[in-house]
């Protein structure tokens, strides 16, 4: 496998740089630092891997090894964990979470942070469930209201950060003030004196956006058509890089990375469509909240990755002063990233409104913003900007929501105990991140 | 006057250098008439003229506090001269913004190089001025042959995949991919600040190469540096800053390290008696 040392593209000029055996240069640092880059088979990528891994840059390696060991801990103390019921359950339940992490990646991405995101969502809420339920008005405009109000309170705090150059940090501190108190004084409006602050939501597309399920052939159908699409696009890419002569990574990789894929999908939509009614009527189907959620991280990850406004955001955020030299409007990224998150964040806000059937005034948007940040630091997104996906803050999102749903299966279920066992979590995953950064750095 | 003493050894090689040199071999690229900087009291350019001819390297020396790098900063519409006039092909120009030069086509790489380190080296080559597709998005496709391909046209070798972020290259490599950004924004000037001021032995003399490489594609380089040898090494012209003023300016084979030395720390040469027209022998083996 490795009769191909120097793949003709990978090495501009043809030097021989794949063969290690001589002295240790820069150039050779360089190349070890990202040997998948120029690896031609399915053996010698997964060498390199191995090898890029050892050197510290772990990449998703421990999220995913510690939601495995996460699963295992909780199911070994509770047989419960893993059923259909729990499993789907937490698919609801994680999916704010995951959101909010979303939503915070937009601007730590940039070295900002907004801590109002908590109670802005609850805003997002509440707006969306008043204007259906207690004006009457449709759904879907309901949802374009509470999200066009998030954005726009985004952008705000974006626009006084970027216009009066303050610390974000310190306007969203104070958005997350104002939003708290934007929020009980708006709740108590909409909700009326009898109704203890809490509005049910009316329309029943609202409340199924969490508890509603695909049918099971719709769950198969939908699965399918994203798997295929994912692989198309996949092998598309690599047709077309590798017609250009450029580098493109082994089929059998791109072949690889489908078929795990297409099993997660599969071993997903299987548990999904087990009946997982406690009574009579059977409850199952993948739920609505997966495939919105999964909708969202395309999106966001197709606008981050093959977009201009994608690259200028991690440009601003790994050097800000060359992106301004290069021509950047810097105060147009920044301002764009905050309404992103606000609008994602209200986004958030209506799904964690649809799990919990309402929307009441005492939201804690204090804790949910932790969790955001939390969820997108855990998943690996750097704090100090330039660095993390979407996807990074999905699973991150999903390391918080199972912490927390097993905390209360194992019986745990104060939030003393939750706050702890994330705060540890939290703390081990920032080490690990910074240990491997201090690891890759030395090499 | 003794400008195309040494234009020969710049617009030899190449056909693109060669007309470029011979169409502005009497119009300087950029020419500065009497520019003045004052900071509060303290003067730091009191009526500086230098002429940059279009595809030849100019070498700015000078002490500690002779004004080199707010010269630079002048040029690159960091801040604005309080004095003089900046002529740009012959043409009157106002530098009011950092991009003003980039429109002109004034590339200026400062040490710090100004490269995202968390982006990859096409990313860096193409930051700010990407190529899109019909639908708007990022063609990472034709950027990154034409990224490799201008790396292959300045024969730069070292870099093992054009993917890998720039935060990962070695210094000397990382003025290559500055080099090279600037080369494709079409750069008619390149402006490099100490380029070689951090780097190894043999980091310097890829740098020293790829401004050659440069000269010859008919690039016009004005390069500051403290290094004499790199200096004599690579320059065609030497402009010699003293105390805000500029001392001498002239092809390079009218120095020699020492009258050089002797320009920079003194302001005047004793052995040419002020005047730029006593040769050295010493450093004419290196044409």
């Amino acid at each position: 496998m490795s009769s191909t040392p120097t793949p003709p593209q990978a090495t501009i000029g043809g030097d021989d740089q794949a063969e290690p055996p001589r002295a240790a240069t820069a150039e050779d640092v360089a190349l070890l630092a990202n040997p998948e880059l120029v690896a031609t088979s399915l053996g010698e990528y997964l060498h390199a891997w191995v090898r890029k891994v050892r050197q510290g840059d772990s990449g998703m390696l421990p999220i995913v090894g510690g939601l495995i060991l996460i699963a295992v801990i909780f199911q070994s103390q509770n047989t419960k964990f893993l059923s259909a019921g729990n499993l789907a359950n937490l698919l609801g339940q994680g999916a704010p979470y995951v959101l909010l992490g979303m939503a915070e990646v937009f601007v730590l991405l940039l070295g900002e942070i907004d801590l109002s995101i908590g109670y802005l969502a609850g805003v997002g809420a509440v707006i969306t469930v008043a204007v259906n339920s207690t004006h009457n008005q449709p759904w879907w405009w309901a949802v374009i209201l509470g999200l066009a109000a998030c954005t726009a309170i985004g952008a705000l705090q974006g626009f006084i950060i970027t216009a009066l150059k303050l610390p974000s940090f310190v306007v969203t501190l104070a958005g997350y003030l104002g939003l708290e108190g934007v929020l009980l004084w708006l709740t108590n409006r909409e909700a009326g004196p009898s109704s203890g602050g809490t509005i049910q939501i009316k329309s029943t597309i609202l409340r199924d956006l969490v508890a509603g399920n695909l049918n099971p052939a719709a769950g198969w159908i939908v699965m399918i058509i994203a798997v295929a699409l994912f692989g198309a696009f996949t092998i598309l890419r690599d047709r077309r890089r590798a017609s250009a002569g450029l580098v493109a990574p082994p089929f059998a990789v791109s072949a690889l990375k489908v078929v795990v894929i297409a099993a997660a999908g599969i071993v997903i939509v299987i548990i999904c469509n087990i009946n997982r009614g406690l009574g009579r009527i059977p409850v199952k189907g993948v739920p609505w909240s997966l495939p919105i959620v999964l909708g969202v991280l395309f999106i966001w990850t197709f606008l981050l990755g093959r977009t201009r406004f994608g690259r200028y955001m991690y440009a601003v955020g790994g050097n800000a002063e060359a992106a301004r030299r290069a021509g950047i409007n810097l105060n147009r990224i920044r301002i764009t990233a905050f309404a992103l998150t606000g609008m994602t964040a209200g986004a958030a806000g209506i799904i964690y409104a649809s799990f919990l059937g309402s929307i009441s005034n005492d939201i804690n948007g204090g804790q949910l913003v932790l969790y955001a940040v939390a969820a997108a630091v855990i998943g690996g997104t750097s704090l100090f900007g330039g660095r993390g996906k979407m996807l990074h803050a999905v699973l991150g999102g999903v390391v918080v929501a199972t912490i927390y749903n097993g905390m209360s299966i194992i019986g745990l279920s104060s939030a003393a105990d939750q706050d702890m066992v994330i705060a540890l979590v939290l703390l081990a995953a920032v080490t690990v991140d910074a240990v491997a950064r201090r690891g890759s750095a030395s090499a | 006057m003794a400008r195309s003493a040494s234009a020969d050894r710049a617009t030899g090689p190449s056909a693109a250098g060669a007309a470029n040199g011979a169409a502005n071999n009497s119009t300087p690229l950029l020419s500065l008439r009497g520019i003045i900087k004052n900071f509060g009291p303290v003067q730091a350019l009191s009526g500086v003229d230098l002429d940059v001819p279009a595809g030849q390297v100019t070498a700015l020396v000078g002490d500690n506090g002779a004004g080199k790098s707010t010269l630079i900063k002048t040029v690159s519409g960091i801040w604005q001269p309080d004095g003089g006039e900046i002529l740009w092909e012959g043409h009157p120009v106002h530098i009011r913004d950092p991009r003003a030069p980039t429109a002109l086509g004034i590339a200026t790489m400062y040490q710090d190089l100004a490269l995202c380190d968390n982006l990859d080296i096409v990313q860096n080559m193409f930051l700010g001025r990407e190529t899109l597709t019909p639908y708007r998005l990022l063609d990472e496709t034709s950027m990154e042959l034409k990224a490799r391909q201008t790396l292959k046209d300045l024969s730069v070798t070292t870099v093992s995949s054009i993917r890998q972020a720039v935060g990962s290259l070695s210094g000397g490599q990382r003025q290559a991919v500055a080099v090279a950004r600037a080369v494709m924004q079409d750069a008619k000037l390149v402006i490099m600040d100490e380029p070689t001021a951090a780097l190894g032995v043999s980091q310097t003399a890829m740098v020293l190469d790829l401004i050659g490489e440069l000269s010859r594609r008919g690039v016009a380089v004005l390069v500051i540096s403290h290094n004499l040898n790199d200096v004599f090494s690579v320059a065609d012209r030497l402009a010699v800053l003293y105390l805000g003023k500029m001392a001498i300016e002239g092809p390079i084979s009218d120095f020699d390290t020492q009258s050089a030395v002797e320009y920079i720390t003194t302001g005047t040469s004793s052995s040419s008696s002020g005047t730029s027209t006593t040769v050295s022998n010493s450093n004419n083996s290196k044409d």
